[in-house]
């Protein structure tokens, strides 16, 4: 069945769009990633506006997100207080981020700084996160427990120190606030939640417990997206709502068999999924990077027209 | 003096008029609504004229052309080791969309001349003037948006597609695709003899959003702001619901 985008101005599959929003929602439930990082390009491939798409992904995350943390509310896995602190980070961040993105619009390269963030930052924690799980299935297989990481590091030495319960931490706000800000740039620049670089920031940057980390991280992205959602809308007018709604209705039931399938997964296990599927994306950028396009020419809007 | 030129030039134009077209449209407006899939133009008609065929070969050229816009054409290069954008052209006007229709080769029905005059060809409809000092192949950007949008679709030509009967009845359909952009489709008809345009008939097809379609796209730019927290209230609707219902569903 075909259907019209009235802001994207193309006709699409509605089933391919369902059917694309429930793929990317079984992942965004598992590993608590917004799965923008996925999808931004999958709209792309399928003739989506690059504009339309990076704005209207924003809204579609808010959506799943949104799902995927009523789940974890009932739960209790979500760390309010660790979630607010990046959350005001993130806002802060989203704003210059979007400053940022104008300025690399205007000089017509965008789309290059954009890829390489993607592949730099994907690159870096899929490599950092792979060998890490390697070696706790390893430690798991030779029959003892995975020892806790309570390494005292120069992060416990920074003053404003707060006790963040849920999370069962002691530490000091500056490192949560500059993940977030971090976090927020990266999200306006490359058009995704940024739970891909936040996850891990928190499990070993913060040494936040894994069954909280999905959670929280769900909790700062729907806020960080639903104000790049707003800002999108009123400054490029470039939000679908009728391309949000067919990706999220697929979205969201996907993202609760994602978090049905999550909490049967050992913690190790996820995360070496998680840091395969972040090498295959950093992986086919690089490669379209560095490899001769069959088109070496591009069609843009004209600036100032 | 003027009357006399004026007299002069509408005598020279008349053996111009000896034939003429009448054009007739299966619909002169086409609405999107949410099933939108792309659609089909009937473009019929005949040539009327007051005296005998004239001798020498006759052409029927159907164009139809979507609004103009100005793009940025952009070229890639390696730096090192990768591609990266560098050198880029602004095309001042190119159609969204352009189709041609004939009734034989283009080259045989019209001179480079008439090409240029009216704009017919696809090379000839889109325009560019100043490109950059530093650029100093300007044409191939050109050619670049040429090639692009009939690799997608978006410009055809179709050599034979319009069926002339008797010298005297035409017909021909042009399939526009689903992604259509909204405007005015100026649709030009022009009649040839020997490579020379003889008479040229003007009309517009008018494409337009509707229903659903049109109330969005206008809520969009009028109401931004509650258009994005329309967007937002959708979204987390859509995302409590379904949390919801799978909940129930995995109770019961």
């Amino acid at each position: 069945m075909q259907i019209y985008l009235p802001i994207a101005e193309v006709s699409v599959n509605a089933f391919l769009l369902l059917g694309l929003g429930g793929m990317v929602g079984v992942l965004s439930g598992m590993f608590g990633v917004g799965g923008g990082f996925l999808m931004t390009p999958l709209l792309f491939f399928i003739g989506i506006p690059p504009a339309v798409a990076v704005a209207t992904e924003a809204n579609q995350i808010v959506a799943s997100s949104f799902s995927g943390v009523l789940a974890h509310f009932r739960r209790k896995t979500v760390d309010f207080r660790m979630g607010t602190v990046l959350l005001i980070g993130g806002l802060v961040g989203a704003a210059m981020g979007v400053v940022v993105f104008n300025y690399l619009k205007s000089q017509g390269q965008v789309d290059l700084l954009v890829k390489l963030c993607y592949v730099v930052f994907l690159g870096i924690i899929g490599g950092m996160m792979f060998i890490e799980s390697l070696r706790a299935i390893r430690k798991s297989r030779a029959g003892n427990p995975v020892p806790t990481r309570k390494k005292h590091s120069w992060i416990h030495k920074l003053p404003f120190k707060m006790r963040f319960r849920t999370s069962g931490l002691y530490i000091s706000v500056i490192p949560p606030l500059i993940v977030g800000v971090l976090v927020g740039v990266l999200a306006a620049i490359m058009g995704v939640g940024g739970g891909f670089i936040m996850v891990p920031a928190m499990i070993y940057l913060l040494g936040m417990p894994t069954k909280v980390v999905v959670g929280t991280s769900l909790f700062q992205i729907i806020f960080v997206t639903a104000f790049t959602t707003m800002l999108h809308a009123t400054t490029n007018f470039t939000v679908d709502v009728v391309l949000a709604v067919l990706l999220l209705v697929g979205g969201v039931l996907g993202a609760q068999v994602g978090t049905v399938i999550g909490t049967k997964m050992k913690a190790e296990q996820l995360r070496i999924w998680l840091a395969i599927m972040v090498l295959a994306v950093c992986f086919k950028l690089a490669l379209d990077l560095l490899i001769m396009p069959g088109e070496l020419y591009s069609i843009g809007a004209a600036a100032g027209h | 003096m003027r009357v006399l030129i004026a007299l002069a030039l509408m005598l020279a134009a008349l053996p111009l008029r000896a034939e003429e077209v009448v054009l007739g449209l299966s619909k002169n407006q086409i609405s999107i609504n949410t099933t939108f899939d792309g659609s089909e133009i009937l473009l019929f008609g005949a040539i009327k004229r007051d005296r005998a065929i004239p001798d020498g070969e006759l052409g029927v050229i159907v164009a139809i052309a979507g609004p103009s816009q100005a793009v940025n054409v952009r070229r890639k290069e390696r730096r090192f080791g990768i591609w990266v954008n560098v050198d880029a052209v602004e095309v001042d006007a190119a159609p969204s969309f352009y189709a041609v229709a004939t009734s034989g080769p283009l080259a045989d029905l019209l001179t480079e001349v008439e090409d240029l005059r009216h704009r017919i060809s696809i090379p000839r409809a889109i325009r560019s003037v100043g490109a950059p000092t530093s650029v100093s192949d300007a044409q191939t950007f050109t050619e670049a948006v040429i090639r692009i949008r009939k690799a997608n679709g978006a410009y055809k030509i179709e050599e034979g597609a319009v069926d002339l009967a008797e010298e005297t009845l035409f017909q021909t359909q042009i399939e526009l695709p689903a992604n259509l952009t909204e405007g005015a489709y100026a649709t030009r008809i022009f009649l040839t003899r020997e490579g020379q345009v003889v008479s040229r008939y003007e009309t517009v097809i008018d494409v337009r959003k509707v229903g659903m379609e049109r109330w969005l796209f206008a809520l969009s730019r009028e109401q931004p702001i509650l258009y994005g927290l329309m967007s937002l209230a959708i979204a987390i609707a859509a995302g409590w619901g379904a949390s919801a219902a799978f909940r129930l569903l995995r109770q019961g």
